[in-house]
């Protein structure tokens, strides 16, 4: 069979961990699109067994360091569901504003230092800050805002200490909190550049029709917790999400697929969350979003880059709210009991729907963890994207396609540490 | 003077430690103008390559690929650096080294050609010559900092890694384990983060591994004298630094 390489991206660069990406024309007529993740797997669901509940946020944490924050929410989730823990209002508040730090750095990590570039034609944020040094300072300020909320509340912006099953260790004073407002307001009057910025990047554009999935929760834009919904008129609890969405395995990749059982690829992260709770964006985002020219629901995902600083600003603003009205609870954490079962818990990733469900025995131990993290959802999508540009892409000289090619993939802003480190030990009996 | 070439590469890890250079939000411009970036794949698309003056290496090595690489990496550096628990001590992953994962692995992956586990993560001083360890999961940004401050002006960085207990004392915080009974791994973990769990009335977990003259056997019955099982000492040895060797001897020995 004739088959000749149209792009091999070799290792990728401006993505969190070890991928690549390669585009073959065979003589079948369809090209092969494969997007190959060689990251080593770190088998998470397996060291996990036989450990104590209590210890599960804090391992599962150190499947990803740039979205730790969401790997412990989840699963608390699931363990406080399982353990009946009401959590109190005020610690629940606490979590919220960690968790828009999170998703504060990681946007503005990937909008400027990741994702930026490649509008631009540059190798990375140096060279555009050697163009303009204004845009990246602040966009690094805007970075160290997401990373300062993470202190303040975990102690730490990579694998946050202060989170437990039932609360908080210890909960900041209102003071302390309120020490980030001054900047963060000055923050939230500048904003408006960083929007106009984003969406003046010229780029390509891609119309194409997809199954969005993400939560939704009834009393803010989703992000701690909801309900799983799509824009085909799903909606479930979370402990359906397994009989909904299946993975699979395919021999380029250490990170499993998924898809919707008896359907095809979807999509997760910031394109399906504007498309479907756009009406709870805080009215300066929608504002922006108006001015701009974006409205739900959105189908091309070269306009994420737009709708991640859409949610910078929703998460400042958020935030700046939920800081004024917080008060330091009088109990940081509920006594709990650990007890048997199997447990569901979800949140909104800066990614999009992490999964989690665990098995925990009449000890308090885990016997069963899975984990869906939502870059391995996106998966499938992307290479579908990548598909749907080939035309274009076997029209561009090399630089051109291999570009091309890579703007398809990091519009998911893929996070191969988190999607490779799932492969799950099924002991087949020999 | 030309400026030196760092190289930033990431083995079997989070991708947290070679972030947190990205999250020295403040300093970094002026970082990246006293190196001259020869590879940084998470940062940058343009790579210039070998050699190294210094490397930072983030990660544990856990594929046959990896040793391949580690080596390379060593050949073409001057100063290689460990970065972070992955790197120093195995990180989370190298608790599969007390299972029989290897031995199965074939049966995990009936039609995997990917990936090319070895039977153990280990750390990359198994493998090659480390010049410098960071520690710590994740590593201290101060710490790394104080890294570049040090050796770009070529001198010898340098840590303390005294107990996290002398640090929690200065701070003033009541002892967790002599007035609650909390399991705490202070007196025998490397100060660097800043005593953040003690003084937010959690017990240490050991994110930068073992102090100096950490004793583990008079900890562990010190611990038992407070009424913490034997049991929950393993599992909390059992964390990101298990196969640091101070680490590892006394869980080899105690199960």
């Amino acid at each position: 069979m004739a088959r000749r390489v149209v792009v091999d991206t070799g290792p990728m660069a401006r993505v969190e961990g070890e991928g690549s990406l390669s585009i073959v024309e065979t003589d079948t007529g369809r090209p092969e699109v494969k997007l190959n993740i060689f990251e080593p797997p770190r088998f998470f669901e397996a060291l996990l067994n036989g450990r104590r509940a209590e210890e599960v946020p804090d391992i599962v944490s150190r499947i990803c360091g740039i979205c730790p924050v969401a790997y412990q929410i989840s699963s608390l989730n699931a363990l406080e569901g399982l353990f009946g823990v009401e959590v109190d209002e005020q610690v629940r508040r606490l979590r919220r504003i960690l968790y828009y730090g999170e998703w504060i750095e990681s946007h503005a990590l990937h909008i400027f230092m990741l994702a930026a570039p490649d509008f631009m034609r540059v190798p990375d944020a140096i060279a555009m800050a050697k163009r303009d040094p204004a845009l990246v300072r602040e966009a690094l300020t805007l970075k160290r805002m997401g990373n300062r909320l993470m202190s303040v509340i975990g102690g730490r912006e990579i694998h946050p200490v202060s989170l437990k099953i039932g609360g908080i260790y210890r909960a900041p004073s209102k003071e302390t909190l309120a020490s980030v407002l001054p900047e963060l307001d000055r923050l939230r009057s500048s904003v408006q550049k960083m929007v106009a910025f984003v969406s003046s990047l010229e780029g390509p554009s891609l119309e194409r029709d997809s199954t969005l999935v993400c939560l939704y929760d009834a009393a803010h834009y989703a992000i701690d917790r909801g309900e799983i919904v799509s824009n085909q008129g799903l909606r479930l609890p979370p402990h359906d999400f397994e009989e909904n969405f299946e993975e699979y395995q395919v021999d380029y990749s250490n990170a499993l697929h998924s898809r919707t059982k008896g359907g095809g690829s979807y999509m997760v992260g910031p394109l399906a969350r504007f498309s479907l709770n756009y009406n709870q964006l805080n009215p300066a985002a929608r504002a922006l979003a108006k001015g701009v020219g974006l409205k739900p629901p959105l189908k091309d995902p070269f306009k994420s880059i737009v709708v991640r600083a859409l949610e910078i600003v929703h998460a400042l603003e958020e935030t700046a709210r939920e800081v004024k009205e917080y008060e330091k609870p009088v109990r940081p954490s509920a006594p709990y009991k650990a007890r048997a079962g199997t447990c569901y818990g979800v949140s909104e990733a800066p990614r999009g729907i992490l999964y989690h469900s665990y098995t925990i025995n009449g000890r308090g131990h885990v016997e069963r963890a899975k984990i869906v993290p939502p870059t391995a959802q996106n998966q499938a999508r992307m290479e579908d994207d990548v598909r749907l540009l080939v035309p274009r892409i076997m029209s561009s000289e090399a630089t051109e396609a291999r570009r091309l090619s890579e703007m398809a993939i990091r519009n998911y802003d893929p996070c191969i540490s988190c999607a490779t480190h799932f492969l799950r030990l099924d002991l087949r009996k020999a | 003077m030309s400026k030196p070439r760092l190289g930033v590469f990431k083995f079997s890890s989070c991708d947290g430690c070679q972030l947190s250079i990205l999250d020295a939000e403040e300093e970094l411009l002026e970082l990246l103008d006293r190196v001259e970036l020869a590879d940084f794949l998470e940062a940058s698309s343009a790579s210039v390559g070998s050699p190294y003056d210094i490397a930072l290496v983030e990660g544990s090595v856990s594929t046959e690929e990896e040793v391949e690489r580690i080596v390379r990496i060593r050949k073409e550096s001057k100063m290689l650096v460990a970065l972070g628990a992955c790197a120093t001590s195995g990180g989370l992953q190298a608790l599969r080294n007390w299972s029989r994962l290897g031995l199965f692995e074939s049966a995990v992956y009936p039609e995997q050609k990917v990936a090319r586990a070895l039977e153990k993560a280990l750390p990359l001083s198994d493998f090659v010559a480390v010049d410098f360890e960071l520690r710590g999961c994740p590593i201290s940004k101060a710490q790394l900092l104080q890294f570049f401050a040090a050796t770009l002006r070529g001198a010898k960085p340098r840590f303390s890694s005294s107990a996290v207990c002398f640090e929690c004392k200065r701070a003033g915080n009541p002892c967790l384990v002599v007035a609650g009974g909390t399991p705490c791994l202070g007196p025998v973990t490397a100060s660097g983060c800043g005593v953040l769990c003690p003084s937010r009335g959690r017990g240490c977990y050991g994110c930068f591994g073992p102090s100096d003259d950490a004793n583990l056997d008079s900890y562990a019955s010190w611990l038992s004298a407070h009424k913490v099982d034997r049991s929950t000492i393993g599992l909390l040895l059992k964390g990101a630094n298990s196969q640091a060797p101070e680490f590892m001897r006394w869980i080899e020995k105690n199960g």
